[in-house]
């Protein structure tokens, strides 16, 4: 299935979805070392955005928040790619200063996580 | 969003690699908050400056842009972790301070000035009625859309930079006449007497009206302090950008007929100061979130002339205040009694929690705020009672 969303950093990136029906909060919920959500009660606590399209609806919390997709991507733990369904300040800014492939205005309802995902300029694939 | 034959070269790289990257940073943000161009900026303040804040990833992105960025309008800093000079007085380890420096050092090549302050406007950064300005740092921010009648978002640390690098920011949000009209009326029917007043009685407002923009009735008379003071508060506990009080601040000539409204009242006053106290006798005094005003300061040595402190007293402010404190012949009979002056940094940004100190007194709603999320316990007072705190021990 195929969606065409609004392009927030261009690129083309490939995999395996991790999907969020939540906001996630980078600035102390993400560890910026290993990519490890660490969010208490979040429901993707304990997984990885390592290498994965990161799904969620927006982002949260602080405006550091954008310094740790920027750590991570310098970690080598950086999501492939974001997907949200609206794109905020805190995560557009964090993927344009990773370059981090961002798409937003997607209807996030319809890829669930393990879905293999490619996302090219404003067209996500799952 | 229309850029202009400049602006699209700045983008497309053709000044530099950090003017690219902040010029991608403008242009998705005024994508996503639909800005039809961007604005020139008269001024910029910079929040994320602390390396408690920002760590490792903050201030590799700052030596990033500093590599070829430069800073193309007036460009001041917020406050830092620790004094810039005097970082060994205020025990702060030497690790955090290398990192401290580090970050200051990659701002300095960016071209800001290093005022390390919450209050440009007490420091030489003062925009005129009307202004289009890219400030982070919620107080100020809120103290220059509502005192003073510049205009500007509540931005973050890399937007604020990113409108430094290229004198712009998008145009929309509180920058548009329309979206500075106020959301909800708030009765004050009680006297405020106190900058602390002032202070308690925003933080209470700030979580029922969250990033609306309130409208006070019923307020006689606020100087700067009790400004700074309602600015600082509002902001924390809500997201407020901007306020209006009728007949004291420069917009505050509009209709409010039919925006919703409530009261607040003295019960209301004495609940604000007491969601802001908890248990325990205070071993630390910090005062100045935001930073001291030279009157504040000028309090402050009135009522530590011939005393000493018993427990740390930190006075932080700007150093541009403390110049004039100086000047005045303040500043020796506050360091006669001991008390400290905080320059470049506070309460709030200095990693106080690991200096051992445990029940913080403060008359800053704000501080007792983010003291707590750091862990800490806070009791909040009026000014003059916190330097008595300091002085009498217990």
């Amino acid at each position: 299935m195929k969606q065409i969303g609004r392009v927030i950093y261009e690129g083309r990136a490939e995999g395996v979805a991790l999907v969020s029906s939540s906001p996630l909060s980078f600035y102390g919920g993400v560890n910026p070392d290993t990519g490890e959500v660490v969010e208490r009660g979040h429901e993707l606590k304990g997984q990885s955005v390592k290498g994965k399209v990161l799904v969620f609806p927006y982002g949260k919390g602080s405006t550091v928040g954008s310094y740790v997709l920027y750590r991570l991507a310098k970690n080598g733990a950086a999501p492939a790619a974001i997907v949200n369904l609206r794109c905020e300040t805190i995560v557009a800014v964090g993927a344009i200063i990773s370059e981090i492939p961002c798409v937003d205005m997607i209807d996030i309802g319809k890829i669930r996580s393990g879905m293999e995902v490619t996302v090219e300029g404003n067209t996500v694939q799952a | 969003m229309y850029l202009t034959d400049e602006e699209e070269d700045m983008l497309a790289g053709e000044e530099g690699h950090a003017t690219q990257k902040a010029m991608q940073i403008l242009v998705a943000l005024g994508k996503i908050y639909d800005a039809e161009r961007l604005v020139k900026v008269s001024s910029v303040q910079v929040s994320g400056v602390s390396y408690k804040n920002l760590g490792d990833a903050g201030l590799e992105f700052l030596s990033e842009l500093a590599r070829d960025g430069k800073a193309r309008v007036k460009t001041t800093l917020n406050p830092a972790g620790m004094s810039l000079t005097d970082w060994q007085a205020q025990g702060i380890e030497s690790g955090f301070a290398e990192k401290q420096l580090a970050v200051i050092d990659a701002y300095d090549r960016l071209g800001a000035e290093i005022t390390c302050t919450c209050t440009p406007y007490l420091a030489g950064n003062e925009p005129a009625y009307g202004e289009h300005i890219a400030w982070g740092e919620s107080s100020a921010v809120a103290y220059a859309n509502s005192v003073i009648g510049a205009r500007t978002n509540r931005e973050g640390g890399p937007s604020a930079l990113a409108a430094s690098l290229t004198g712009r920011t998008p145009l929309y949000g509180l920058h548009l006449i329309e979206n500075r009209k106020p959301t909800l009326v708030v009765d004050i029917q009680t006297l405020l007497r106190f900058p602390e007043d002032f202070s308690a009685m925003g933080y209470f407002v700030g979580r029922l009206v969250k990033d609306g923009i309130p409208y006070f009735r019923g307020i006689t008379s606020a100087g700067l302090e009790e400004m700074k003071s309602l600015s600082a508060a509002l902001a924390s506990s809500g997201g407020v950008a901007m306020f209006h009080v009728e007949g004291l601040t420069p917009e505050s000539r509009v209709d409010v007929a039919g925006t919703e409204s409530l009261s607040f009242t003295s019960r209301d006053l004495g609940e604000a100061g007491s969601i802001l106290n908890d248990e325990g006798s205070p071993d630390f005094v910090a005062v100045g979130c935001p930073h001291c005003s030279l009157k504040e300061v000028a309090t402050i040595a009135e009522l530590l002339e011939d005393q000493k402190v018993k427990h740390e007293l930190w006075v932080c402010c700007s150093r541009e205040v403390k110049r004039q404190s100086d000047k005045a012949g303040y500043s020796g009979i506050i360091e006669k009694s001991g008390a400290k002056f905080a320059l470049d940094t506070c309460m709030v940004v200095a990693p106080i929690e690991e200096l051992g100190h445990r029940v913080v007194a403060t008359n800053s709603a704000k501080a007792c705020h983010y003291l707590r999320n750091a862990g800490l316990k806070v009791r909040f007072m009026p000014l003059e009672e916190c330097v008595v705190e300091a002085t009498k021990g217990s």
